[in-house]
Parts: structure tokens; sequence; C-alpha cells
């Protein structure tokens, strides 16, 4: 454990920071208190929902309606969870309660680096490191949140844009060093071409569906070239 | 609204956050442990569930590039879209390091950003 958290001072965990450095600055604007602010950073840990339950409380949006809002925003969650578990899991010995735990550090930086970085470890290790390296992170993030939160007035221009910038790059080349077979390269391009076109056409699920159609036409199509069509 | 006495009150968006956020959110994660938990690791299925993650997080990606939100939404998209390219491309070059790749594509970013400014000033 103690080893993945020394993996989290790493590219990933200034990329957060700097993504919820830029999010303190929203929420300071939208008149939340530092004790709002914090409490989803470190409950919710999911950008996009944080994003979207921030415009509901600023709007005094009911709580179902918020909370269907949010879970929407958030059941990509789902299918990243599920690929991370028989990682993460020794057979026979890795308790559920464990896996439920670490299931909180699961968002889309900390997944891309665990699915880049487990594999080469031994299994035992892998779950230990997994916590020790979102438990570090998290903490680190929540700290810097707070931080920027009340000190940080506004960015200039081009450092906020150049910090929004970080992100995609990032996910950009570490994804495809994630990769460890050729399905999941085609499924990273089906995924890049889909996603604006689904954005445009279906806005609120659309990352559902670049999911869901991009990955299996990817599967399919590589699945033909593996085995032929039968 | 049912909930509009409520909304003045100090302990109202902390319920929010726990019910509308972290229940909301959390629940997708822990019914990724359970469903996840009878995938085995050399399967078919989990293959499937692989391709739908990452399409899923590359769609993430392209709308960030493509539709970024605040500031940076003013730039040029060529511009965002080349940055993005010459950081891959640099990436890809210097054995896969993701640091390269990210650097590089800042770097493109800010002197595309400062020569555009630039022009525009001199118009």
């Amino acid at each position: 454990m103690a080893r993945g958290a020394r993996a989290a001072v790493s590219i990933p965990a200034f990329i957060l920071t700097a993504a919820f450095v830029g999010y303190a600055g929203l929420a300071r604007e939208t008149g939340l208190t530092l004790a709002e602010t914090l409490a989803m950073t470190g409950l919710i840990w999911a950008l996009p929902s944080i994003v979207v339950l921030t415009g509901a409380l600023s709007s005094g949006m009911g709580l179902i309606p918020a909370g269907i809002a949010v879970a929407l925003a958030s059941v990509r969650l789902m299918p990243m969870t599920m690929a991370l578990m028989p990682i993460v899991k020794v057979p026979g010995k890795t308790r559920t309660w464990q896996l439920l735990i670490a299931s909180h550090f699961v968002a889309v930086t900390a997944w891309v680096f665990a699915m880049k970085n487990l594999p080469d470890m031994t299994r035992e290790g892998r779950l230990p490191f997994f916590i020790g390296f979102g438990g570090a992170v998290t903490a680190f993030v929540f700290c810097m949140t707070g931080l920027a939160y009340l000190l940080v007035e506004r960015l200039p221009d081009m450092v906020a844009g150049a910090l929004v910038l970080l992100t995609p790059v990032y996910f950009l080349c570490s994804l495809w060093g994630a990769a460890r077979v050729n399905a999941d390269k085609v499924a990273m391009a089906a995924g890049l071409a889909l996603g604006p076109v689904f954005f445009v056409y279906l806005p609120g699920l659309d990352l559902l569906w670049t999911g869901l159609v991009g990955g299996t036409l990817a599967y399919l199509g590589t699945r033909i070239l593996r085995r032929g069509l039968f | 609204m049912t909930d509009a006495g409520l909304g003045d009150t100090w302990w109202w968006p902390f319920v929010m956050i726990l019910v509308a956020g972290w229940l909301a959110t959390d629940v997708w994660r822990w019914l990724g442990v359970f469903a996840g938990g009878r995938l085995r690791e050399d399967g078919e299925l989990l293959i499937w569930v692989r391709c739908v993650a990452t399409a899923l997080v590359a769609g993430v990606i392209s709308k960030l590039i493509l539709f970024p939100q605040g500031i940076l939404a003013e730039t040029p998209l060529a511009l965002r879209l080349a940055a993005a390219g010459v950081g891959f491309s640099a990436f890809l070059l210097f054995k896969q390091r993701v640091i390269v790749g990210v650097l590089a594509a800042e770097a493109f970013l800010l002197a595309g950003w400062l020569g555009l400014t630039a022009l525009q000033g001199g118009l």
C-alpha cells in the first residue's frame, strides 16, 4: 500500500490536481461553501458528477431530479469498475468489502493508470497498491482543492486554458499505453470518432452509447479477424 | 416544489451531496464490483467489457478536445486538434512516454495561442 502511495506522486495526480483547482474556482463563483466543495470532492470523487451536482445545487433543483442527473453522469463508472475487478482480485482470497472500498477510487484518471500499471505487478500486490494509490491521490487532491478555494482568485486565461487541455492529452496517451490487445486500440479509435456524434445527437446518455456502440463494434470487428465469422 | 422550504437550511446541501451525489455515484461502482466479480480474466466477455469501457473513456477525450469548457473554448478547433495530434505523435515517437506527449501538446498549444494573440494584436 505504501508503494501505491509513493507512486501517487505522479503525472496523473498532477493532472487531477489541475482539474480540481479549476473546479474550486467554479465552486466559489457558484456560491458553494468550502465545506460543501470539499464534501463533494471526497464523497463523489468523479469530476463530471461533481460539476452536475454543483449546477443542481445552485439552481435549487430537488433531490430526486438531481440524483437522476448525477446517476446518468456516473453510469460510465460501472463498466470501468467491471473491467478492473478481474485484475485487482485474487480469486478465492479477496473479500467483497475490500473491493467495495477500492471501487470508490475508480474514476477515469485512476482507472487509466491502473489498467496501464497493475498488470505488471504480482497479483497479491495489486489491490493494496490500488487502494494506496487511490487514497493518496484523493487525500492530496482534497487538500489542494481546499487551498485553491481559499487562495486562487482567478487564473490567467492562458494558464486556465492550458490546464483544461492537460486532461484529454494525458488520457489519450495513457489509454493507448494501457491497451493490451488490438481490440482495445480499435475500441479507442471508435470511441474517439463516435463520442462527438452521440454528444450532438443524443446528449445526456452520449457517453454510454459511445461505449456500448463503439465498444461492441470494436469487439465484433476484431473477433471476426481473430476467429473468422463463426 | 416540496423542497422549496428546505433550500434555506444549512444541512440541506449536505443531504443533497450525500444522496444525490455520493449514493448516485458510488452505486454504479458497487454494481460494477458485483457484475465484474464473475468475469474471468481470459474470457471473451471481459474483452467486450474492456472495449466498452475503453470506447467510453475515448468518448470523454474527444468531447474534451472538441467541446471544451471555459476559456479553452475560445481557441480555434484546429489549434486544439493539432496540439493533441502533436502530443500523441511525440508520445509514440519517444518510446510511449506520457510526460513527453503531455509537454509537447502543451508547448504547441501555448505557442499557437500566443502566436494568434500576437497576430490579432497586430491587425
